[in-house]
């Protein structure tokens, strides 16, 4: 009997929008749980289910999993995307862990008083730094490592998807950039996350931010 | 024909420590070279050397392995240090992502504005957050997961022994972490790891920070 995956999280994208995404590109379906108030919180806590006090926190396979990358790298073994070999396997981590960062700089973004100077050096980053390394990549192949679908794929696809949030015509100098994009947007699975009512979730809003800061009991 | 890895940062701890400790517990002999000047960094950049233009940067395998975790990640795979099947796994990456977070505050108390505050922080989160996850993991096991040597004892190793250098007498209340360190360090390698003239690097200070700028053309 197989349970699906639970999330535990707050009703935002924050650090477990990659896990969301991967799991729909690995064909997964999740339940969630969603955290709304302190008292929530303070239950999950209490229940030592959080190994270290945080979320995200996902239930899979009879394992209470936390820390982003340790989900992500479990979902990503288990639905065979972590690259077919230990060389292919390098490339989607580096791919990956660079990917991260930049998602990283724009998940931040809410938590910053004064974004406008965030903003322009993550639009700098994604467009010297970043995105030339995948547009490169992507001259000819159709995925970024070994000819096949892989977590490093999910992870791009979402943050090309992000960065256009913020930067509308960012990835106009990028054409191999957006036929991938274009390419991976085909796929049913993701097809149908990207529309709304799925489990996607939207860009974080006020009211996000302060209900994360109220759970935390923090000030702004 | 086997070569050694080589290993390109600043001739400090900062990101590429850990990265040392692995391969020493793995017992594989490297090289490395030191970032001095601008100019080496803008040769390295030239050479399409570093893929996201950082370091670390890990000559290995015939491939530029740069991201701290992709390198980290191959060299535990490559050196069967990652658990034996994927439950280990995610064993292993939710002790090890824990415990690089530890990691990563330390390292990062040069950059802070208030490291008296900072120091507070760090201490508190060990001994409330952390070092009761690991006292606990080591209540009876030898190693932290699966009864063999992964790199996630490798990490809490050299984790503990940053703390102490910050922290004197940390690890009183946490007998099970102390005799896990103890043991680690009976290792020969991490033995001869510890002594004066290994490779073993001291903490960035302010020196290796200002070249750091200068190098990296940063205003901070």
């Amino acid at each position: 009997m197989c349970d699906k995956p639970v999330l535990y999280y707050f009703n935002g994208r924050g650090r477990m929008e990659s896990v969301r995404w991967l799991l729909t590109a690995a064909k997964v379906q999740f339940d969630e749980v969603l955290l709304t108030t302190r008292d929530q919180y303070l239950k999950l806590l209490d229940s030592g289910d959080l190994m270290f006090q945080q979320v995200p926190m996902v239930e899979i396979d009879g394992m209470k999993l936390v820390q982003t990358r340790a989900i992500l790298n479990y979902i990503a073994e288990k639905y065979s995307l972590q690259g077919k070999d230990l060389k292919d396997r390098a490339m989607v981590k580096m791919y990956s862990e660079g990917v991260m960062d930049l998602n990283e700089m724009i998940m931040m973004l809410p938590w910053i008083p004064d974004p406008k100077a965030k903003l322009e050096e993550i639009e700098k980053k994604a467009n010297e730094r970043y995105l030339p390394v995948f547009e490169k990549a992507l001259t000819g192949p159709v995925f970024l490592v070994g000819g096949k679908l892989s977590c490093a794929d999910v992870y791009l696809l979402e943050c090309t998807l992000m960065l256009e949030e913020k930067f509308a015509g960012i990835l106009a100098d990028f054409p191999n950039l957006k036929s991938f994009q274009g390419r991976m947007l085909q796929n049913d699975a993701i097809k149908e996350f990207v529309k709304p009512g799925s489990q996607r979730k939207p860009q974080p809003d006020d009211v996000y931010v302060k209900t994360v800061l109220e759970i935390f009991n923090m000030k702004t | 024909m086997s070569e050694k890895p080589v290993l390109y940062y600043f001739n400090a701890r900062g990101k590429m420590e850990t990265i040392r400790w692995l391969l020493t517990v793995a017992e594989v002999d490297f090289d490395e070279v030191f970032l001095t000047s601008r100019d080496q960094y803008l040769k390295l950049l030239e050479n399409g050397d570093l893929l996201f233009q950082q370091v670390p940067m890990v000559e290995i395998d015939g491939m530029k392995l740069v991201q701290t975790r992709a390198i980290l990640n191959y060299i535990a795979e490559k050196y069967n240090l990652h658990g034996k099947d994927l439950k280990d796994r995610a064993m292993i990456d939710m002790y090890s992502e824990g415990v690089k977070d530890l990691n990563e505050m330390i390292i990062m108390l040069i950059m802070s504005p208030d490291p008296k505050a900072k120091l507070e922080e760090i201490e508190k989160k060990a001994k409330e957050r952390y070092l009761p996850v690991f006292e606990k993991a080591l209540t009876g096991p030898v190693y932290l997961v699966g009864g063999k040597l992964s790199c996630a004892d490798v990490y809490l190793l050299e984790c503990t022994l940053m703390l102490e250098e910050k922290f004197a007498g940390i690890l009183k209340d946490f007998g099970n972490v102390k005799s896990f360190q103890g043991r680690m360090l009976q290792i020969p390698a991490v033995n001869r790891f510890l002594l004066p003239g290994s490779k073993r690097k001291l903490p960035l200070d302010q020196k290796t920070l200002a070249l750091a700028k200068e190098v990296f053309n940063l205003k901070f």
